[in-house]
């Protein structure tokens, strides 16, 4: 089988292709709407910016998922493990527990490196597990890091248990801290709002290294896993070694999330990284088009936004017509996501907006049983 | 900025959707935030607080308190945490969007700890009805409690099943949350401090239901008495399987235990089950047959366990906002600290330096046919822990 | 000694429930490669029912005979679960028979997220309690007590599963059910009604996870949305342990994992000095399954089969 160059978004500025004169204005525009995004949103309430704060997080999360489950086509259902590992580093190095604020220059290489450690920890045993085995197993995984979080703390307290780890210091860079208002050059800016240009920037980091990897030989290695393992390997791929570095790239992905949402929320606890959680960014990677980046993106942010804008609308209206609320919003908003799931496997398989490659494939279906 | 953002409110009046959820707002309120559980497990918790300070609001607004020259009008703006601390913080950003006065949440303290922070930044005073001795302990002048902290409590708990009790050996569960695990804590130190001896600890987790094999080690180390820190939704299942084990030792449990909801899924087993709960039982408290039948005729129904703990809190920050005379927080909050005021639930209440209630007292409760008797004389009265 | 023995009753208790409901995993997987993560679900909706039949039988009246009430309880729970979990297979898992596994793995997640939202809508956020009704008495075995309902849990689990055992190996549905296990194409070909064998299995799965999330309320006494998911997680994993695939494996696999994790929890605090106790109960469990899975994928009494795409 052949691949033509998989779809190249129009914001991946591979290398030699002049880019049309259209796509740079589209780029412009989104430019500027990302960069006025917070202050309008913020005048519906900085709560409001908060929320967005977490979708741009749940893209990180989405888009370092897709590497393991879109790009390598291995189904990861402990993926928020990685995520609480990055928190909870981020916690034991910049906060009371341990005494221990070191800067953020120090913290995040070691976030990514233990999650990238954990990564592989999980990925090392199971080279032969395929599709459901491999789903169990990381979803044993996921439980198990929970698990150990929430009771590791006797003999040696190291994470404090299920009190969690409170008094987190914010991101800091130099004397600037990214918690607190501040005015500058004459714009007011509160911290949410602070740390949505940090994590923006975080994003546009992490989406850089994605589309690159994808364009990349390591890239088309774990397309020719995902298509057929036994090919790949007869082609000469290291199978292993390769899946191991899906796993601990899309870790590492997950560490750095992690540890910005420890500086952000100033408190963390193991019940924050349920299995829940891991099933909703496979929803999001899944929903909006695995493996094509765009549609991780879209798929994390209509997941994420979507149920916080549900619960400002759902409660309110709901009072009015039925002077009570009636209908759980947090039931509501996970049984639209059970529904979405199943309707999207039966009828969209490929997601909302995938790549063009997955689409055909997954709509014309041959025998796989 | 206020004045900025109401500004841009109406200039983006198109945002129908979302300009729901803010009710409209008369001059003269004055609107203090709520939150805590109203949905899941623990949402009759929720419901019980709601109530304590509806109870309140609504008389503060009978009576009619004059505020910088207007008659005042409380109302509660209440908002679901769902016990989950990302909600909470959530929420917490939500209420001081919406500008309101003064903080009476949240429930849990898993919640209110990390919400805290964002009340602390906004200088808005926050009374909880979280028991983690952490709440206090961060060292922010805002926060204040509605009941006694898990030291006050434990170390009444853990004294009472060594020196009343006479129980030497005593197990441990604990159900590995903030709230079990640190009560269970507590209860350990006392019990060490008073002479007793831990011979085994046990944990479970929130939402198991079977306990066969954790029970089973307590039994073969024969305790006097064992000792839960968790919710009622699992003591009770809990119950039941150290009778069909065998086990003669007593239950223990904390506040939580004390409810109509323990004694249910209980069922029979639940007779002879201690459970502790601050403050004196309500017959005895300073205005507590007042509460009482004010509460049932309001809500049809007794109060819940919190329900006066609550009340309390919301009369003391009417108190403070009406000492101050203001309903700036700035203005009230040194009110609150020194507050020294009769309540529903003791006769003197008042702060210390860190917020915890100076004056303490933990009662405990035995279940007796299907009522929860207090032990009389049981109630231990409790300095400052 | 008397420790032990109890530890191994509750654990055999605990294993009987997860056998049943393991052997609802087995066959389905045995038969479409599908790990139906739903099927958890349904024996939570079976405890639901049965406990709202219950209750509203013994309403104010505890002298009905509980065997009325229980019998009731199940006459309106096998059924329920039946069309569940028939809805189930037929809406979402029949188109999906031809896609990649993943697709269907992912449908399975998506039906267990709504059966549970459903159940917390119609029944509430709420642990339900089960009416005590059963009054069972307690007998004493070397030191150890048991108490008749723990008896009838074991005893009437193992009288389903000879029963599935006579069904699967004695009768004609039985053999088109291992044929199309063995081979769905060729058995489709020698004119089994593949739609029919796959209908069955789920139907036969669901009626036993009906029996099982009766036992499961009446021995706890609770019931609550949550409470499926967990369980039909440990039952998989028994499933696997024994072989997946293989009724005899399921039946295996849930008992022992049940000792399992009786024992692991009372013992592991002395076996580690305290470093680690109870509260690492739940990762025996997935310990067990992860090495069954990594070390020997076929499981106890699986034939070994080779890599699984």
């Amino acid at each position: 089988m052949t691949y033509a160059s998989t779809s190249a978004s129009p914001a991946s500025g591979s290398g030699a292709r002049r880019i049309p004169a259209r796509t740079l204005v589209g780029i412009a525009l989104i430019g500027v709407v990302l960069a006025v995004l917070p202050f309008f949103i913020g005048q519906f309430g900085q709560s409001w910016v908060r929320i967005l704060n977490f979708a741009l997080l749940y893209v990180m999360l989405a888009v370092g998922l897709n590497i393991v489950v879109g790009f390598a086509g291995l189904l990861d259902l402990g993926y928020i493990a990685f995520y609480a590992v990055g928190a909870y580093t981020w916690a034991l190095l910049a906060s009371p527990h341990f005494g221990l604020h070191l800067p953020f220059w120090a913290i995040l290489p070691i976030a990514v490196g233990v999650a990238a450690l954990f990564g592989v920890l999980l990925g090392a045993p199971t080279p032969k597990l395929r599709g459901d085995y491999l789903a169990i197993v990381t979803l044993g995984f996921g439980e198990i890091i929970r698990i150990f979080l929430t009771n590791l703390n006797a003999p040696i307290n190291i994470t404090n248990g299920p009190q969690g780890i409170n008094r987190i210091d914010p991101f800091k860079v130099g004397e600037f801290t990214f918690g607190r208002t501040e005015t500058l050059m004459g714009i007011r800016f509160t911290g949410p709002e602070k740390y949505y240009y940090l994590l923006l920037a975080f994003v546009l980091i992490i989406l850089l290294v994605c589309v690159r990897l994808q364009n990349s030989r390591i890239g088309r290695a774990w397309e020719a896993i995902r298509e057929d393992e036994i090919a790949a390997k007869a082609m000469g791929i290291n199978t292993r070694n390769t899946k191991l570095l899906a796993f601990a790239l899309g870790a590492s992905f997950g560490g750095v999330a992690g540890a910005m949402f420890a500086a952000m929320q100033g408190f963390v606890s193991p019940e924050s990284f349920s299995l829940t959680e891991s099933i909703s960014i496979l929803c999001m990677v899944v929903l909006g088009g695995m493996g094509h980046i765009p549609g991780v993106i879209l798929g994390a942010i209509i997941l994420a936004g979507l149920p916080e804008f549900l619960r400002a609308v759902v409660e309110p209206l709901q009072h009015m017509l039925f002077g009570a609320v009636v209908l759980d919003p947090e039931g509501i908003r996970m049984l639209m996501f059970g529904l979405a799931m199943v309707l999207v496997m039966l009828f969209r398989p490929a997601g909302l907006w995938p790549s063009s490659v997955r689409r055909r494939e997954l709509t014309t279906q041959g025998d796989k049983a | 900025m206020k004045s900025k953002q109401f500004i841009s409110k109406v200039a983006l009046g198109c945002a129908a959707a979302v300009s729901l959820a803010f009710a409209p707002v008369h001059a003269a309120d004055i609107r203090f935030g709520f939150a805590a559980p109203l949905t899941g497990p623990q949402s009759h918790y929720g419901e019980e607080m709601q109530n304590g300070l509806l109870l309140a609001l609504e008389e503060a607004n009978k009576q009619g308190i004059d505020v910088d020259g207007s008659k005042a009008k409380f109302v509660l703006v209440s908002k679901d945490d769902q016990a989950d601390p990302r909600v909470g913080v959530q929420v917490a950003q939500q209420l001081v969007d919406e500008d309101v006065a003064g903080i009476l949440g949240h429930f849990n303290s898993g919640t209110t700890i990390p919400a805290s922070r964002v009340y602390h930044d906004a200088g808005l005073p926050q009374i909880a009805m979280a028991t983690s001795p952490e709440y206090t302990l961060q060292n922010y002048n805002t926060t204040f409690r509605m009941m006694t902290s898990d030291t006050q409590q434990g170390s009444a708990v853990g004294k009472f099943m060594v020196e009343k009790l006479g129980a030497k050996k005593i197990a441990l569960i604990d159900d590995r949350t903030a709230y079990g695990q640190g009560l269970a804590d507590e209860v350990e130190k006392a019990v060490k401090a008073a002479g007793g001896t831990i011979v085994r600890r046990e944990y479970t987790n929130d939402k198991a239901n079977d306990f066969t094999s954790i029970l089973t080690n307590i039994k073969g180390v024969a305790p006097d008495a064992i000792f839960f820190g968790g919710l009622d939704a699992q003591s009770g299942p809990m119950k039941r399987q150290i009778e069909t084990l065998g086990i003669k030792a007593p239950l223990v449990s904390g506040e939580m235990t004390r409810s109509e909801t323990f004694i249910k899924l209980a069922g029979g087993a639940a007779e002879g089950t201690y459970a502790s709960l601050a403050g004196v039982p309500l017959a005895q408290m300073a205005a507590g047959k007042d509460f009482d039948a004010a509460y049932q005729a309001r809500f049809k129904k007794a109060p819940g366990v919190y329900s006066p703990y609550a009340y309390d809190g919301a009369w003391n920050m009417i108190a403070a906002i009406q000492k101050a005379n203001s309903a700036n927080p700035e203005k009230y909050l040194p009110e609150l600290a020194k507050l020294s005021r009769k309540g529903a639930t003791s006769e003197n209440i008042a702060y210390d330096a860190k917020g915890d209630l100076k004056e303490v007292s933990v009662t405990i409760y035995q279940v007796k046919g299907s009522v929860c008797d207090h032990l009389s004389g049981q109630g231990r009265q409790v300095g400052n822990g | 000694m008397e420790i032990f023995i109890q530890q191994l009753i509750n654990g055999l208790t605990l294993g009987s429930v997860y056998a049943l409901v393991a052997l609802g995993y087995t066959m389905v997987y045995g038969i479409i490669g599908l790990i139906n993560f739903a099927h958890g679900d349904v024996v939570m909706i079976g405890a639901m029912v049965v406990t709202v039949v219950v209750t509203s039988l013994v309403g104010g009246d505890p002298n009905v005979s509980a065997w009325m009430a229980l019998g009731a309880g199940l006459l309106v729970a096998i059924p329920v679960c039946m069309i569940v979990g028939w809805t189930a297979e037929r809406v979402a898992y029949r188109p999906l028979r031809r896609a990649p596994r993943l697709a269907a793995l992912i449908t399975a997640i998506g039906v267990s997220i709504i059966l549970q939202n459903l159940a917390m809508m119609i029944w509430g956020r709420n642990y339900m309690s089960f009416p005590q009704i059963i009054h069972s008495d307690v007998y004493t075995v070397m030191g150890a007590r048991v108490s008749g309902l723990q008896i009838a849990i074991v005893v009437i689990a193992g009288a389903l599963m000879a029963g599935l055992t006579y069904l699967v190996h004695g009768t004609r549905l039985g053999t088109a059910m291992r044929a199309t296990a063995q081979n769905r194409e060729v058995a489709g070909l020698m004119g089994v009604n593949i739609n029919t064998v796959i209908s069955a299995a789920f139907l036969i799965g669901s009626a036993l996870a009906a029996v099982a999330g009766t036992m499961v309320t009446t021995y706890y006494g609770v019931a609550q949305y949550t409470m499926g998911f967990m369980l039909g997680l440990k039952a998989f994993t028994a499933a696997v342990l024994g072989g997946i695939g293989n009724l005899g494996g399921a039946m295996l696999g849930g008992l022992l994992l049940g000792v399992i994790e009786a024992l692991g929890s009372g013992y592991i605090g002395d076996l580690t000095g305290g470093f680690l106790g109870s509260h690492y109960q739940d990762v025996f469990a997935f310990v067990v399954l992860v090495a069954v899975l990594i070390f020997r994928p076929s499981g106890l009494m699986g034939e070994r089969v080779g890599d699984r795409a």
